[in-house]
């Protein structure tokens, strides 16, 4: 029962016992550990990692589980013991050219230096329910080892000077949005971070309709690499870069026409996605959408919602949107009394107005 | 007599190409001048820029406020734009869709900037609407109306209204009656003779049809390719244009 | 208390930060101030803005109540509650004559304040623009320039159609004569009670990440148009419980043939004066 005049203490106690109860369903099914849900779940992990701004396998395991697979919840969850944690310091960026790379592919050229390299993915499975268990499966080893270093496909074409130049040295600071109110306009690194935060579903929906004429940018999947990258930090007191371990990351760099404008000549632009973990539709979404909140810097007229950075930044946040969807579950009701008191009013004075009686004379309070 | 305005080598560029440039003139209290030249002339980017919506790349515009002290339009801050936009000057856009607030009514359209001025008595908002209404002959039963609800002409009177309604001393207009049939704009033409007279404007009117100049300004500049090219007295250039463009541009109001 | 988080769970650095903002809101009344809102362990939407100012203010000797549409028991007041109980282990109280810190939701309490006591209200939503302006942009510009020509177009509006201004709570307020601002979605019966309040009134956003606050003994006025004053809700029924013929009134349905009963928003003002009465 929803309790809201009494007794709210006693039904708080009563409804989390029942969410506790459901949470672990039959008690004889063994309880999910969290190894099974890191092994077995990567990909679930990898968005409450990457949404949760928090790359730890291990809890993001934990809150899934304690989440009963709400990931939204999952996300949350995690995000709220990140603000307890302590910050030491920000790490360098990451330098995804020297990622060691288990997936690489090209939508722009056939072959390209370093080759298209499928890796593990679901593209060209079947959707066919598999009704068996897993069986553990022997994988086949490449003849020869992936070359250590593979050049970038935009940067072939940044040789022949056919698409922007993109200079990593002269990009400002970025704020910390976790600790800094996003304020507008948001320039490219923070708006790269409030998408990279933002909620995956989203971004899919917004990249989507610009490639349905709502922002068209004509984009190409330049490159998509996923892999391993080292990641390092400088302490002040060292003053030289140590490494602190690796992550997985997926990067995505989208190739998008452009026809000129703001004093720019036509050539190829782009947009940019990162995604912890195994997130290539996260990560291509966040870079089509990248490219289409550049519309100021490239002179584009902006008539889209993709374009409109104050509507795409405002509501990425699935932790904030879904709070304040569902904070209208609370009651209500003083608000609601005083707009019943003005209907009521008006009504009243309607009726007088034409000579009749109101419908409802019920109802005591009067503006 | 103190002039209102004064222009002096203005320019505006955007990047490389030359939005308009090198246009210098002085605007009296209660004259109407007309830019007269074809699309892509410079003529509401120079506009734009006397109205300070666009920044000044070369020159300058001054302008003499109410208080006589002369204000340098181009070195504004927001907050003095605004100042300014809001009590002592007012914009007529081409599309009265993009000047008037398509969402709240008639009456709302025009005591909107009485209110921002700080005016607070609804009777008396109520009746100055009504009385503007009349004067933009839209008949004061229909104030409650959304604007979306009348016609291209009574949008544009309503536009006109809700400009005037706080006695501006300077108003620009940009094409206020381009997109309108020929019999309407007629009417709204003549009604902006009428108010101009009456309410001692000053005022400058952007149009491609030297026909509006003829009915409406005193003075008019003729402009191409980002450069005036004649200025003088209406009648003395239809009568006697000097530059070959303006002779093309006379030509064809005589012939139509 | 929990061990494992700092007294009433943000971290030092954190509440520095708050109170920095705090600061910055009581010495310009009424503006918003943007701040670093944290992600709180309750939803956005939720209070998380009224907890961060909560937790900034804490400390150990301060007794806390905590409020939802002027009752101590509904279901978020009492979370809320029990969350600082928990990382704070602070007192609480129902009682407001006892408080020296209320976090409120939708509601002013009806036991007069006073100086040594702080409200703190969860805001939704800190723009009274937003509704007339969705662009942050533009309406902080609007602030800048007290430009508010646009909150009084829509009162007109709300005159034009209904005959009366059609606010009945979030009813804007001007305040020390410069900031239009939200009092938070309090009915505007509450409105009077922010003018010249004995008690600081400290207002948080949290997913909008803005604070704002009413320093003691500020002028705050209603907007509205001298020929269509500001006024209050009214009953002519009287509270079931305490007999009050002055506080805010909630409407019961008590049975299925849409008989209602009237009591007092505010359980604590209702409960002491059934005492009293006893």
């Amino acid at each position: 029962m929803y309790v809201a005049v009494k007794g709210g203490e006693q039904a708080i106690a009563r409804s989390l016992e029942l969410l506790a109860e459901a949470r672990r369903g039959d008690p004889a099914v063994p309880e999910l550990e969290l190894t099974q849900i890191r092994e077995q779940l990567r990909l679930g992990v990898a968005r409450v990692m990457q949404e949760g701004s928090l790359y730890d396998e291990e809890l993001a395991a934990l809150a899934i589980r304690q989440a009963a697979g709400d990931m939204l919840e999952a996300i949350f969850l995690l995000r709220a013991y990140r603000t307890t944690l302590p910050r030491f310091g920000y790490t360098l960026p990451l330098e995804t050219d020297g990622m060691r790379v288990r997936r690489r592919v090209s939508g722009t050229f056939k072959d390209i230096p370093g080759g298209q390299v499928l890796g593990p993915t679901a593209d060209y499975t079947q959707r066919l329910l598999d009704f068996d268990t897993t069986p553990p499966t022997a994988t086949t080893s490449a003849e020869a080892p992936l070359p250590a270093e593979m050049p970038r496909v935009l940067d072939l074409l940044e040789a022949e000077a056919l698409i922007e130049p993109a200079d990593a040295d002269s990009d400002p600071e970025p704020l910390d949005l976790t600790r800094e109110p996003l304020t507008f306009p948001a320039d490219r690194a923070t708006r790269l971070q409030n998408l990279a935060r933002g909620d995956e579903g989203y971004l899919l929906g917004l990249a989507y309709s610009t490639q349905r004429g709502y922002a068209e940018s004509h984009p190409f999947a330049g490159e998509i690499r996923m892999g391993e990258v080292d990641v390092c930090i400088c302490p002040e007191e060292l003053g030289f870069s140590i490494e602190i371990g690796s992550i997985t990351v997926t990067e995505c760099q989208m190739i998008n026409q452009f026809h000129g404008g703001n004093g720019v000549p036509p050539q190829f632009t782009r947009g940019y996605g990162l995604s912890m973990g195994e997130g290539e539709r996260k990560a291509m979404s966040m870079a089509l959408v990248d490219r289409a909140l550049r519309c100021d810097e490239l002179g584009e007229t902006a008539h889209a919602p993709a374009q409109d950075q104050e509507f795409v930044l405002s509501h990425s946040d699935n932790v904030e949107a879904s709070g304040f969807v569902q904070h209208l579950k609370l009651p209500h009701y003083v608000d609601f009394q005083a707009e019943l008191s003005l209907l009521r009013t008006l009504a009243k004075q309607q009726a007088a107005d034409s000579g009749e009686q109101p419908l409802h004379a019920a109802g005591g309070l009067h503006a | 007599m103190n002039a209102l305005l004064k222009v002096r080598t203005l320019g505006h560029r955007y990047g490389q190409r030359v939005g308009c440039e090198d246009v210098s003139f002085d605007l009296y209290p209660g004259e109407l001048l007309c830019i007269v030249g074809e699309s892509g002339s410079g003529k509401s980017t120079l506009l734009n820029t006397l109205a300070a919506q666009l920044a000044p790349t070369s020159g300058s515009v001054r302008y003499r406020q109410r208080d006589g002290a002369w204000l340098d339009v181009g070195s504004l801050n927001e907050a003095d734009r605004r100042r300014l936009a809001r009590q002592e000057w007012g914009f007529v856009t081409q599309n009265p869709r993009d000047g008037l607030r398509l969402n709240v009514s008639a009456g709302a359209n025009v005591a909107e900037r009485l209110m921002a001025l700080g005016e607070r008595h609804y009777g008396r908002l109520r009746n100055i609407a009504r009385g503007w209404l009349e004067r933009v002959e839209i008949d004061p039963a229909r104030i409650d109306d959304m604007p979306a609800d009348f016609s291209g002409g009574m949008q544009q009177r309503l536009q006109i209204a809700r400009t005037l309604v706080t006695h501006p001393r300077l108003v620009f207009m940009d094409e206020p009656t381009a997109g309108l049939d020929v019999s309407v704009q007629a009417r709204i033409l003549d009604l902006l003779r009428r108010l101009v007279h009456e309410l001692d404007l000053a005022a400058v009117m952007v149009t491609h049809d030297l026909a509006v100049a003829r009915l409406l300004a005193a003075r008019t500049m003729v402009m191409q390719g980002g450069r005036v090219v004649e200025t003088g007295l209406t009648d003395q250039i239809l009568d006697d244009p000097q530059h070959p463009y303006t002779q093309l541009l006379v030509s064809s109001v005589l012939t139509t | 208390m929990t061990p494992r988080y700092n007294f009433a769970f943000l971290d030092e650095d954190t509440k520095r930060m708050l109170r920095r903002a705090l600061l910055k809101a009581v010495a310009i009344p009424g503006c918003q101030i943007p701040f670093g809102s944290r992600e709180m362990p309750l939803p956005y939407g939720w209070g998380t803005g009224g907890i961060q100012v909560t937790a900034a203010l804490l400390g150990p000797d301060d007794v806390l109540k905590v409020i939802d549409q002027g009752a101590d028991d509904t279901t978020n007041a009492v979370n809320i509650r029990r969350f600082f109980a928990r990382v704070a282990g602070i007192a609480t109280t129902e009682r407001t004559a006892e408080a020296t810190l209320i976090q409120t939701r939708h509601r002013i309490p009806e036991t007069p304040l006073r100086e040594d006591q702080i409200l703190v209200f969860q805001v939704p939503e800190p723009e009274p623009l937003r509704t007339l302006e969705a662009r942050e942009t533009e309406t902080r510009t609007l602030h800048a320039l007290a430009d508010y020509g646009l909150m009084h177009v829509k009162l007109y509006e709300d005159i034009a159609r209904y005959g009366r201004i059609a606010t009945s709570y979030d009813y804007p307020v001007l305040v020390d004569g410069r900031y239009l601002t939200s009092p938070s979605p309090i009915p505007k019966f509450d409105n009077p009670k922010l003018d010249h309040s004995p008690a600081l009134m400290l207002f948080g956003a949290g997913r909008e990440k803005r604070i704002y606050a009413i320093p003691p003994y500020t002028r705050v006025e209603s907007v509205a148009f001298e020929d269509h004053p500001f006024d209050v809700q009214q009953w002519d029924e009287r509270c079931a419980l305490c007999g009050s013929g002055e506080s805010y009134l909630d409407e019961v349905v008590v049975d299925d043939r849409g008989t209602r009963m009237f009591v007092c928003s505010d359980t604590d003002f209702c409960s002491q004066r059934t005492e009293a009465q006893a």
